[in-house]
């Protein structure tokens, strides 16, 4: 593509449609929706159970395109984000707001008519979440904002869980409360080694507001009601030991970069190694923690 | 618009129309089984 070429009237590439729905994020989304259809003591038709991940994957791209058409403004001032198909000009904002809506609209639909009437619910509910309690309403105006909007990201396994028995239960509540804490110590981590962007796109980001030190004892703060609750479906005999001591044993080096980070006094971004670590190994940790909790309950089944 | 504009948009509009293609076509398929397996 030549860089002559005015972009703005030119129909979006298909390649950035798909770049609005944040693939990376859509399979950490996929992956724990499709962890909580499969810890489901119910048994779904593949083709159907395939639907509903779908679904899934579709509404949370849905989610992600709002959130994009919503927030170009400060993505175009944040490094990380600038690139985007909207702060990058390479669309323009009407398309990414009718591709969003179509998107959501048809995932809730297919869901309610392929799976059933609960999944789609909680679906819809999570994309609204996301959108206007996330994006437009929090985000900008409290440094709690990724608390609240870590519950968007908390439902798939909710989502997946009624598709497969159309009801919602202790255990699935017990994986969202368990992404809803997972979400603070996981984003603070990275918000610290790239405060400067949030700071300059006016986001009030923890760190940006609250300061380093805080952020870190908020980042330790969140890991011990994070950890209860990782355990919790085992002491509660909703797993067994092997989910159990998986637990535990995926827990220990999560308590110990936050207990190094809660430690710290490093202001030098580029040598935030335990921050960067923890992040890193937090994606680790719910995989490990969800995969671990399919393979304990098909033992126990 | 330009001959170069022109050409650009014809064939960001052929690139589209083929991916469209392609997800109606999986769509098919996919409401086809679906049919099944509510029948089931």
């Amino acid at each position: 593509m030549t860089a002559s070429v005015q972009t703005q009237h030119l129909p979006a590439d298909w390649r950035d449609l798909l770049a609005l729905t944040k693939p990376r994020v859509v399979t950490l989304v996929v992956f724990t929706g499709l962890c909580g259809l499969l810890a489901a003591p119910a048994h779904i038709h593949p083709v159907l159970g395939f639907t509903a991940i779908l679904c899934i994957a579709l509404g949370a791209g849905a989610a992600a395109a709002l959130n994009q058409w919503y927030e170009a403004d400060i993505d175009a001032m944040m490094k990380r984000t600038a690139d985007r198909p909207l702060p990058a000009g390479r669309m323009d904002r009407q398309s990414a707001l009718h591709f969003g809506v179509g998107l959501g609209v048809f995932s809730v639909l297919l869901m309610g008519l392929a799976v059933n009437v609960v999944a789609a619910a909680i679906l819809s509910v999570s994309i609204l979440f996301y959108v206007f309690v996330y994006t437009v309403w929090l985000k900008r105006r409290t440094p709690q904002n990724i608390v609240i909007g870590g519950a968007a990201g908390a439902f798939p396994p909710l989502i997946g869980w009624a598709a497969a028995t159309g009801r919602i239960e202790l255990l699935p509540l017990l994986l969202f409360a368990l992404i809803f804490l997972w979400t603070p110590p996981h984003f603070w981590a990275l918000s610290l080694f790239v405060k400067s962007d949030y700071a300059k796109a006016g986001v009030p980001m923890l760190p940006v507001v609250a300061g380093l030190r805080v952020t870190r004892g908020q980042i330790l703060l969140y890991t011990f009601p994070m950890i209860a609750v990782a355990v919790a479906p085992w002491y509660l005999g909703l797993a067994g030991a092997l989910y159990g001591l998986s637990a535990i044993i995926l827990s220990i080096p999560f308590m110990a970069l936050a207990a190094q980070i809660s430690l710290s006094t490093e202001t030098d971004p580029a040598s935030m190694k335990p921050e960067r670590r923890l992040f890193a190994y937090s994606i680790l940790y719910l995989f490990g923690l969800f995969g671990m909790l399919v393979a304990d309950r098909m033992v126990l089944a | 618009m330009t001959p170069a504009e022109e050409a650009e948009v014809r064939r960001r509009q052929r690139s589209r129309a083929l991916v469209t293609a392609l997800v109606l076509g999986a769509l098919v398929i996919l409401f086809y089984a679906i049919a099944i397996a509510k029948m089931a």
